[in-house]
């Protein structure tokens, strides 16, 4: 056992950390540190530059642009890239549809998108869950008719997270009613221009927009969108599902934002001591330092046990860090609270806060405090929510 | 000791629910949200009329002779309904300092004014650096040939953008966070610079300057024992209001859980969310009982055994708030992520509840720094 990283790893992780700190503008990196979001521009900005240096999606296989690259290495880009700010590779374009295209689509889809997806020239986003389909995704009624060599699709897809960017949307859709519920499903690629397509913003309680309801009224797609096989949508949904539960830590921004508190922290002042020498404020802040160096042990745990797991095959301990991942992302939020006090109530929209006349009143960040400890609720619910994943460890881990 | 209510009590509590159910549905609050001072001057005289705005006022000083219990019933009301109308910054702190801080002659020219609602009271008071203390005041008044001049800037004055007087802090003697040689001033709030704004729970604020502005009225020139008690009981108000909004978000997401089909039966039915369920009622019974705690200790003229009280409320509060709204999103699922959908909204408030006159942590050091002793 060695539990410390080999001279290599050392210096592979200084190489990004230079490659990101230089090359990533800091327009879009100061943007993700003062919690606020990167416009679709900066996304794809930051996207392509990773892109030409084959950054971008390390984890699709080599001949698609991978990289030959050890978990731990990964590990490593994953975490620098957070600790970064830097905007991360858009997950349904890196984590969702390319790898599942790699794996289970034709040569021509793999031609036809994989390079795209890569550079973000298409913005892919995900069409799974239905007003009704949430937590029960396999019950989704969203139906796919054959018709001659098309598809014919109509139903209703929603929560779709950042659609109204996105040129292409995957979708599951029911293609054998008949069949048992996860039996019947299959995984389609849909241009989100084609007609009969309808997007509905949902604004969050941040006040936010950042996810939509997605309405498909006879929308035709072409047969050689399909991806593998008829009916077999449900076992690519889980492959891709497994992707997106590790991702889902993400101990980098957790960790880039308690860097942030801390710095903070030091600027405040409380009378004529700063925040940062408040006994109390301290031992919440080494706490919560205490819970994420766990947890990121227990990360690379599973990222080591990784070269030992069949390849592709869900670790259910990656159930465990999204539950304490999503938890301390949360913690984190109310502690940047904490720092703000009572300024963590002046409302501004992002335009404001960028391009405003004035600063809003209080501390540096304190307007994105609030909205970003409201939409960070989120991450408990979405990826497979707390519950499920405690479901899948009494199961899978328990063996109840 | 008595629980129950009085038949006044209860008719008090009837008329307000009553009015509630008839004006303050979700869309209508919306309604009221999208007026151009943010709230709804109709909501407004409606509450004149029914006498809340002066609720805990003497009926000599056109009030309704009410006490903290008659001004508990509206807060839980207010917090059921999410009232995003400046009755707080209003008829609670402004009426409380009016009531222990100024003279009686000022009272009685000033609180039938604001009992009728015709003229809008702020309480100018927090400052950039005071965080979560109190006593912390650097404006200055002194007093010149005119009266009082007062110098500083005031922040985060709730409902301060369309206030038409304000009641501002300012300090003739001692340090920044003396209690010492705080006064209060009735200032016109046109006489000063305002940079308004919206707040993250659909309320107005205000930054304000006040550069030479000369007081109006002389409230006090020792105030803090009457700011203290006028806060404190704001502080129990809060409470209330932060019980009135669990106790609806909870029934709120239980309804939910009964109708909301997942895996071919209601959600409600995994045992595993029902006892989720069952412990954000426990948290929502212990905040009940110490916000009745709350507003039975508020009146205690001892300062000490006043805010102890206060506090320890105040903690138990702020953690239960915390634990039945985050509770609240989750069971809900995406739903409880959206605008569109009240549950997301009785987060914003009640997070903005807890870090209103001091957040759970301060509170709690303020017990600790006491000596805790019953
Ligand atoms: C901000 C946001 C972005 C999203 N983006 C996308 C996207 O881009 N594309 C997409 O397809 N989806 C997206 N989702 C949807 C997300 O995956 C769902 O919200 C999630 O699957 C939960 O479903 P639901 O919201 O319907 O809640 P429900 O499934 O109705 O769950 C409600 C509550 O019941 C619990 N529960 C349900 N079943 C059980 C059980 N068997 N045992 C115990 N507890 C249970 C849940 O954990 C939850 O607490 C997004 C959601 C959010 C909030």
């Amino acid at each position: 056992m060695d539990l410390s990283f080999t001279a290599e790893e050392r210096a592979f992780r200084e190489e990004l950390r230079d490659i990101f700190h230089t090359e990533i503008p800091e327009r879009i990196r100061g943007k993700l540190r003062h919690g606020l979001h990167a416009s679709r521009q900066d996304q794809v900005e930051a996207q392509r530059i990773l892109n030409a240096r084959g950054l971008a999606v390390p984890n699709w296989p080599v001949e698609w642009g991978g990289q030959d690259w050890s978990p731990v290495q990964h590990y490593i880009w994953q975490e620098e890239l957070q600790l970064a700010c830097v905007p991360h590779p858009l997950s349904f374009n890196c984590t969702m549809v390319g790898p599942v295209i790699a794996q289970f689509g034709s040569l021509a889809q793999k031609q036809r998108f994989l390079a795209r997806a890569a550079n973000l020239d298409d913005w892919w986003c995900q069409g799974f869950s239905e007003p009704n389909a949430g937590s029960d995704l396999a019950s989704l009624r969203t139906t796919a008719r054959r018709d001659g060599d098309d598809w014919v699709i109509d139903g209703q897809k929603t929560w779709t997270t950042l659609g109204q960017y996105a040129d292409w949307i995957f979708v599951l859709a029911r293609t054998d009613p008949a069949a048992k519920k996860q039996e019947g499903i299959s995984f389609l690629l849909v241009d989100l221009t084609t007609p009969g397509i309808t997007m509905r913003p949902i604004q969050t309680i941040d006040g936010g927009r950042e996810v939509n309801e997605v309405f498909f009224d006879g929308v035709r797609v072409p047969g050689e969108n399909l991806v593998g096989e008829v009916n077999r949508g449900w076992d690519y949904a889980k492959f891709l599902l497994g992707n997106e539960r590790t991702g889902i830590a993400r101990i980098g921004i957790t960790k880039a934002r308690v860097r942030r508190i801390r710095e903070l922290a030091e600027q405040e002042w409380d009378g004529d001591r700063r925040l940062i020498d408040d006994p109390g404020f301290r031992r919440k802040l080494a706490s919560l330092e205490v819970e994420l160096k766990a947890l990121e042990m227990t990360q690379l745990r599973v990222v080591a046990a990784e070269r030992q797991l069949e390849k592709g095959k869900p670790n259910p301990m990656s159930s465990v860090l999204k539950i304490r991942g999503s938890e301390l992302q949360q913690a984190s939020t109310a502690l940047m609270m904490d720092v703000m006090g009572p300024y963590v109530a002046p409302f501004f929209d992002e335009h404001e806060i960028e391009f405003g006349n004035e600063p809003p009143p209080g501390p540096a960040d304190a307007a994105t405090a609030a909205p970003q400890y409201f939409n960070m609720r989120k991450v408990s619910i979405y990826g497979g929510s707390n519950e499920i994943q405690r479901a899948i460890l009494a199961k899978a881990v328990l063996g109840f | 000791m008595d629980f129950d209510l009085s038949d006044d009590q209860r008719l008090l509590k009837d008329s307000v629910d009553r009015l509630m159910a008839e004006t303050y549905g979700f869309e209508q609050r919306r309604a009221h949200m999208a007026q151009p001072d943010g709230w709804s001057r109709g909501s407004w005289a409606q509450f004149a009329e029914l006498g809340l705005l002066g609720v805990t006022l003497p009926e000599a000083q056109g009030g309704f002779g009410g006490g903290l219990v008659e001004a508990m019933l509206v807060a839980d009301a207010f917090g059921r309904s999410l009232v995003v109308e400046p009755y707080f910054a209003h008829a609670v702190l402004c009426a409380g300092l009016l009531r222990h801080a100024a003279e009686a002659s000022v009272q009685d020219e000033m609180l039938p004014v604001l009992a009728a609602g015709e003229s809008l009271f702020a309480f100018a008071h927090h400052e950039r650096a005071a965080r979560h203390c109190l006593s912390h005041v650097e404006t200055t008044a002194r007093l010149g040939e005119a009266g009082f001049v007062l110098e500083g800037r005031k922040s985060l004055v709730l409902h301060g953008d369309c206030a038409d007087r304000l009641i501002v802090s300012a300090r003739l003697s001692g340090g920044m966070r003396e209690t010492n040689g705080i006064a209060l001033f009735l200032v016109d709030a046109a006489a000063t610079e305002r940079r308004g704004y919206a707040t993250q729970d659909g309320l107005r604020a205000a930054e304000i300057t006040l550069d030479g502005v000369i007081a109006e009225v002389v409230l006090g020139l020792d105030a803090w024992p009457g700011l203290s008690r006028a806060v404190d009981e704001a502080s129990a108000f809060l409470c209330a209001e932060a019980v009135g909004a669990m106790d609806a978000l909870l029934a709120l997401t239980v309804e939910y859980m009964k109708t909301r089909r997942q895996f071919g039966r209601a959600i409600g039915e995994f045992q595993v969310l029902q006892h989720r369920a069952v412990d954000m009622q426990v948290q929502l019974e212990l905040a009940r009982s110490m916000a009745l705690y709350a507003t039975m200790m508020a009146a205690d003229p001892d300062e000490e055994t006043r805010s102890r009280a206060i506090s320890a409320a105040r903690v138990q509060i702020g953690r239960s708030l915390r634990h039945v709204s985050e509770e609240a999103i989750q069971l809900h699922g995406g739903i409880g992520m959206t605008m569109e959908y009240r549950a997301g909204h009785y987060l914003k408030r009640l997070a903005m509840i807890e870090k209103s006159f001091g957040d759970t942590e301060a509170h709690l050091d303020r017990l600790a720094a006491m000596g805790t002793a019953w």
